[in-house]
């Protein structure tokens, strides 16, 4: 049987959604029979493929970086998950989100720096006015909500799509 | 004297309810369930959530349940594809209204807009969040008043009326402007009137209203120091 392309990207979030799919234990080696992991923090590869059929996504959308990267995804992918609150709705990361970028990159690395007073400017991406969830720049096919989502939320998910059903949630899901 | 006993359908199911009584009241004596964010047993209900829509039959729109009072021959339907889409929608205006971050809130985990949320599988807002720009008053000895996470309910404004007799609260502005204020807009710290007693902070929903010295997951409200007050004293609304 043809492996599922399964690809994971890590935006504006802390990992922790990605730590949450590798706390699957033993269920990671049966699902690894089933789906390829062919992009992701987890993996080498550099460029994201052609034809993925599931990506999972954790992080807002937050720099220029983040923007172009959903946009290339959503064209590769056949279905688009948002996974964890910051995709879902922005969590920590839209916490900046009333506070005018220039004046954020001021505190941070020029009023709360003791040394290099510096705003880094070089080979990182610029940032957007705000921290936003996914669904507000590209079309999200299911939602996973939770910080981190369970380990057992996301293999139900994840088998619901490898057997061709609908994802229903097999324990209630709740923000934070 | 006997109050005048009343005939209505909950759900098709033939009830007897007592005249005055709310659809959420008559709902309720009957085991019949009815989702609710902002009532709470014992105070003057305001239909300020509209989480307790229901159907009448023979009239289009919607009512809440916790303000509607009953009539003889009224049909209520409390559940059905329309009401849960209803429903779900006005939890996720409350979501996307203030800045609801559930992860780093003291209340997560015991936050009756997040289990509500869950309740009505809420795993997605379909409205742009606004994230404003909103204070968080730390200027009481005990408790901290954080606007971001209110939904003005209202029930601290009518706890602390009507059950402590004190009222602090009220609530300032229109519409999107909207804010719980103490006294006269004054900081919470220096309102005479306050008591202490803490009622509004155990009736709040969600970590709007919170004690001091609890960090993310810890507050956990106590419900039922108000809940129980209120039948001690047979408070009747």
């Amino acid at each position: 049987m043809k492996k599922v392309k399964v690809a994971t990207a890590w935006l504006d979030g802390c990992s922790g959604c990605h730590m949450s799919l590798l706390d699957m234990d033993a269920a990671i080696i049966s699902l690894g029979r089933k789906i390829d992991i062919v992009y992701g923090p987890l993996v080498d590869a550099q460029e994201f493929p052609e034809d993925v059929d599931v990506t999972l996504v954790e992080g807002a959308i937050s720099s220029q970086d983040d923007l172009s990267r959903i946009q290339k995804m959503r064209q590769r992918t056949k279905i688009l998950i948002s996974l964890g609150d910051c995709a879902v709705n922005g969590n920590v990361p839209a916490m900046r989100n009333s506070i005018p970028v220039s004046k954020l990159l001021q505190r941070v690395y020029v009023d709360g720096s003791e040394e290099r007073k510096l705003i880094p400017t070089d080979r990182v991406p610029a940032l957007l006015k705000q921290a936003r969830p996914l669904r507000e720049f590209v079309k999200v096919d299911f939602w996973l909500p939770g910080c981190p989502p369970p380990a057992k939320a996301i293999l139900g998910l994840i088998t619901d799509l490898l057997e061709g059903r609908k994802p229903e949630p097999t324990q209630p899901v709740k923000f934070g | 004297m006997a109050q005048k006993k009343l005939s209505i359908r909950i759900d098709g199911q033939l009830i007897s309810a007592e005249e005055g009584q709310t659809i959420l009241q008559a709902a309720k004596a009957n085991g019949k369930y009815i989702p609710t964010l902002c009532a709470l047993d014992g105070l003057t209900p305001v239909g300020a959530c509209r989480v307790c829509l229901v159907e009448v039959s023979g009239v289009d729109r919607l009512f809440p349940a916790c303000t509607t009072p009953i009539q003889e021959g009224m049909s209520v339907t409390t559940n059905s594809p329309r009401l849960t889409r209803y429903r779900r929608m006005s939890v996720e205006l409350l979501l996307v209204e203030r800045n609801h971050t559930c992860a780093v809130c003291v209340s997560n985990g015991h936050c009756e807009l997040q289990s509500m949320a869950t309740a009505l599988g809420v795993n997605t807002v379909g409205f742009a969040y606004n994230y404003p720009k909103l204070s968080v008053d730390m200027s009481h000895p005990r408790f901290v008043l954080d606007h971001n996470r209110c939904i003005l309910c209202t029930r601290c404004v009518r706890v602390c009326a009507e059950l402590e007799g004190a009222h602090v609260w009220d609530v300032t502005s229109r519409g999107i402007h909207a804010r719980i204020v103490s006294e006269l807009n004054e900081k919470w710290g220096q309102a005479t009137s306050c008591t202490n007693c803490g009622k509004c902070v155990q009736a709040c929903p969600t970590g709007a209203l919170a004690e001091k010295g609890w960090a993310v997951e810890e507050m956990v409200k106590k419900i039922g120091t108000v809940t129980s007050l209120v039948h001690r004293r047979g408070v009747q609304v």
